[in-house]
């Protein structure tokens, strides 16, 4: 699963974007993941400018 | 907040904005909702607008202008600096705004032409009836509402998920998505009308540094990165701290950005039964610049008077839309997005040698037509070498066919 380091976050939403499932959503200031929809692909984990994201075994 | 309005627009950017005024100055009822508590905040954006594109929607008003910019600077890997100058630098010569002013005198602006405004207002689904879309869910407060609309605009910015819900594929290739981090710096010592644009693989590769001036000492100071080259101590804003180390010790920042542009194609169709899709969410963001703000406040304005018509006419299908859609595929932004997404596939593949090439040979070059076009073709000319280059990459015959 997708872990969110909220402390690291800043919404921007970039992740959001490149999901293939459509699995996250930005609800104003925090990210929010549709554990039944994510497939645990990591793309976001990549595109995030920040580092604020990362996929737990 | 009434439940049924003849348009209803999902997101309070400048293309939100404009379709919301553009709607109600035309007599329509317009609902603009907005997921944040605040219009134009959080940023996510360096704020630069070509003046003369600025100038086809608005007389800026000064509060919404940081400064105003008369040359750009381009720097080379090896660290050389290439001016181009006032004359030369076409619409590159333009505004640094302040988008928290400017996108709230915006929805600000619809308001007063008659437009409903509802903030930290989330639309969560689309309303589906026999292929079309009739409004949204909107979630406020907790408590979901559903608000019927014969039309509604998808102004949803980057992430657009308000279309996708409603079926169509916005999902970003990775390699497309140029991922970005930007400080807004003070007590730094830069031209303060120059914009500069640092290029090279060792400083943002897949993209470039910018540095926008926004007033005496003060800056955006950001970098885009290729979604694909961004790794572990390699992400942007990774790259940006070793820049603003290197370059601005002692400056101090005041302001984290974070976000991410698209720098793909535009949707292969920006609209559906009820639907139009404007700005970043349609993926008519420059892929060459980044920039959104044009092409926002373009098809914003456009989708209001296309849907207007459609709306009078009591036929808001796909095809009756579709003059949305064709209109700014044939217009200065439709080809300008569509040249610049070549030169893009181009410019992410070059090496900090061909970058080196192409940056000195330019600054010798006396360009007194000066154009994007105009310069690949001198670089090209200038530099036999990567011509090959460009020529395999297929740019060659892209540039003859202008």
């Amino acid at each position: 699963m997708i872990e969110v380091h909220r402390e690291i976050c800043a919404y921007c939403g970039c992740c959001v974007s490149v999901c293939p499932e459509g699995a996250l959503e930005l609800v104003d200031a925090y990210l929010d993941i549709d554990t039944n929809t994510c497939k645990n692909c990591g793309i976001c984990v990549r595109v995030c400018p920040l580092g604020a994201l990362e996929a737990k075994k | 907040m009434k439940r049924e309005y003849d348009v209803l627009v999902v997101g309070g950017g400048p293309g939100g904005a404009l379709a919301a005024k553009t709607f109600a100055e035309k007599g329509y009822s317009v609902l603009l909702t907005e997921k944040r508590p605040a219009i134009g905040a959080p940023v996510r954006c360096a704020e630069g607008v070509g003046k003369a594109l600025m100038h086809e929607f608005f007389k800026p008003e000064d509060r919404w202008v940081a400064a105003e910019i008369e040359k750009a600077n381009i720097i080379a890997p090896d660290g050389f600096k290439m001016e181009l100058e006032p004359e030369k630098a076409g619409a590159e010569v333009g505004y640094v705004l302040h988008r928290k002013v400017f996108d709230r005198d915006l929805v600000w602006m619809a308001a007063g032409a008659g437009a409903d405004i509802q903030v930290k207002t989330r639309a969560v689904t689309p309303i589906m009836e026999d292929g079309a879309v009739k409004g949204a869910i909107l979630n406020q407060g907790g408590i979901a509402q559903e608000v019927r609309a014969g039309l509604t605009i998808a102004a949803d910015g980057v992430e657009s998920k308000f279309a996708r819900w409603c079926g169509v594929d916005t999902t970003v290739p990775l390699r497309e998505m140029e991922t970005c981090a930007q400080y807004l710096m003070t007590g730094i010592d830069i031209d303060a009308h120059a914009t500069e644009f640092y290029v090279g693989n060792n400083i943002a590769p897949g993209g470039y540094v910018w540095i926008f001036p926004k007033g005496d000492k003060t800056a955006n100071v950001g970098i885009g990165v290729g979604g694909d080259r961004c790794k572990p101590g390699n992400r942007p804003i990774d790259y940006l701290n070793r820049f603003v180390a290197r370059n601005f010790p002692n400056g101090k920042t005041i302001e984290l950005i974070a976000g991410g542009v698209s720098i793909c194609q535009p949707l292969p169709c920006t609209v559906a039964n009820n639907l139009m899709i404007v700005g970043d969410a349609a993926r008519v963001s420059d892929p060459l610049t980044g920039g959104g703000i044009y092409a926002a406040l373009y098809t914003g304005k456009l989708a209001g008077d296309v849907g207007s018509k459609a709306i009078e006419k009591g036929d808001t299908s796909t095809q009756a839309l579709m003059p949305y859609d064709e209109t700014w595929r044939a217009s200065y932004l439709g080809k300008a997005l569509e040249r610049n997404y070549q030169i893009k596939e181009v410019f992410v593949k070059l090496n900090d040698d061909d970058l080196n090439a192409i940056v000195h040979s330019v600054s010798k070059m006396n360009l007194s037509d000066f154009n994007t076009l105009n310069l690949i073709k001198n670089i090209i000319a200038a530099n036999p070498k990567l011509a090959i280059k460009l020529g395999k990459a297929g740019l060659k015959s892209l540039l003859d066919s202008f």
